[in-house]
């Protein structure tokens, strides 16, 4: 007889079995990559302006995140619901909650890979400075910023996974949803890089922002996917 | 033998409409059942409700002892489902998508090893990708998937759609195997002088009512 498994035990496995497939496709690697940082030298050349782009490096980086947040969210749905793989899921009777948070860790990874490129671009192209204590306030604020974006992505993506025009339904019901994480996540970037004056210690209040906005998509997200996933 | 499906009087209602009205069926274990009937006279909707996958909203149903009406959840791992789609990821290898389900229920390597073996995709073609495979090689794969979830009650959609004879002749061996094995199988299929030749019995499914 089947046996029910653990929340732990599912999110491990459908979070490892996302992993392969981006491993396995590099979609991700091969389009998703290549398309923000295109974004970003497009940024670049519209600004051209070293101060100016100094100045809004942070926001840059984050809206470049959420572009590439909208792909990732359709891949990660669209390799579920393109034979059936989401529904023999639901019918296998897998704790939802155990899929949601799976899909979002494997979604987190992702999107803390193409960040880490992407702050890299923005010294680089940029020129923007980090020191030490703004460090640690990058690693927090992004740390929970991705969170907060990968299960509002999550929990959105499993919203639109079923309907028609899903492509353009997501950004169109996740984009206004995620605007409280771009303007934390530019505020506490902003800080972490002294840009425009702004200390450090400002940042922190917004890091605060972004951890309960993650707390409270996580636990709704938990609460709730079942039910949206269903028919 | 004790009765897997048990179905009496069940309403169904899907998009608006009835598609299951006042049904009534008894299943046992063991059984090879085949529902037969045109386009739309609700085989799929049976096959879903048993999968609890619908609410009944009237007359009473259950599953492998499990009141559909209280509850449609707690069946759900004990049943398996294959419609026109397999279920499959088509990244993954072959060993890849059956161990992902074997994880979900404890099940041993051993066991996933000697599951492909039985169904004929072992060794070099267990590493395919899915996406690689012909539509026969992907169906045995979906069903080796059941075998490790261990479903007891197997509910399937046209499993023959789309496959060649050869492909057919092996879906059948592999029902037949899983009944041997204690499974119970509801069967809805257009190709019925095969699928006949499969079932235990055959029952009519019309316009939302089964008819013995």
């Amino acid at each position: 007889m089947s046996t029910q498994l653990s929340l732990g035990r599912v999110a491990r496995a459908v979070a490892a079995k996302d992993l392969r497939i981006e491993m396995r496709s590099r979609v991700v690697v091969n389009q998703v990559f290549p398309f923000a940082g295109l974004v970003m030298v497009m940024f670049a050349f519209a600004l051209d302006n070293d101060d100016v782009l100094t100045r809004v490096a942070g926001g840059l980086v984050w809206l470049a995140t959420l572009f590439s947040l909208i792909v990732i969210i359709q891949r990660s749905f669209a390799v579920d619901t393109a034979d059936g793989a989401l529904e023999a899921q639901r019918v296998a009777g897998l704790d939802p909650a155990g899929i949601f948070v799976g899909k979002a860790l494997a979604v987190m990874v992702q999107l803390v890979t193409l960040e880490i490129m992407l702050f890299v671009a923005a010294v680089v192209l940029y020129r923007v400075q980090l020191h030490a204590d703004g460090a640690v306030l990058l690693v927090t604020c992004v740390l929970s910023a991705t969170a907060g974006l990968s299960l509002v992505g999550t929990l959105y993506g499993g919203l639109t996974a079923g309907s028609r025009g899903r492509e353009t339904l997501l950004p169109l019901l996740m984009l206004p949803v995620v605007a409280p994480v771009l303007i934390g996540a530019t505020r506490a970037t902003e800080s972490a890089f002294t840009s425009g004056g702004a200390a450090v210690s400002d940042g922190w209040p917004w890091v605060g922002v972004l951890v309960v906005f993650a707390a409270v998509f996580g636990l709704g997200g938990i609460l709730s996917f079942g039910s949206l996933i269903e028919e | 033998m004790s009765i897997v499906v048990d179905f009496r009087d069940a309403v169904v209602v899907f998009n608006g409409f009835p598609a299951l009205a006042e049904a009534s069926i008894e299943v046992r274990r063991g059984e090879i059942v085949l529902l037969q009937g045109p386009n739309g006279a609700g085989k799929t909707t049976l096959l879903r409700a048993c999968a609890g996958l619908l609410p009944i909203v009237r007359g009473e149903a259950s599953v492998l002892g499990v009141d559909l009406c209280v509850d449609r959840q707690s069946v759900r791992p004990r049943v398996g489902l294959l419609g026109h789609a397999n279920g499959l990821f088509a990244d993954l290898t072959i060993s890849e998508n059956v161990l992902f389900w074997a994880q979900m229920v404890g099940a041993k390597v051993a066991e996933v090893a000697s599951t492909l073996q039985r169904f004929g995709i072992d060794g070099r073609l267990a590493e395919q990708k899915v996406m690689q495979l012909s539509a026969g090689q992907k169906r045995r794969c979906a069903l080796a998937c059941l075998v490790v979830r261990r479903a007891e009650l197997w509910l399937l959609d046209e499993p023959h759609a789309g496959l060649d004879a050869t492909a057919r002749d092996e879906i059948d061996a592999i029902i037949r195997e899983a009944c041997a094995a204690g499974a119970t199988v509801l069967i809805a299929s257009h190709e019925l002088e095969r699928a006949r030749g499969l079932a235990t019995r055959s029952v009519s499914v019309v316009a939302g009512r089964v008819v013995s």
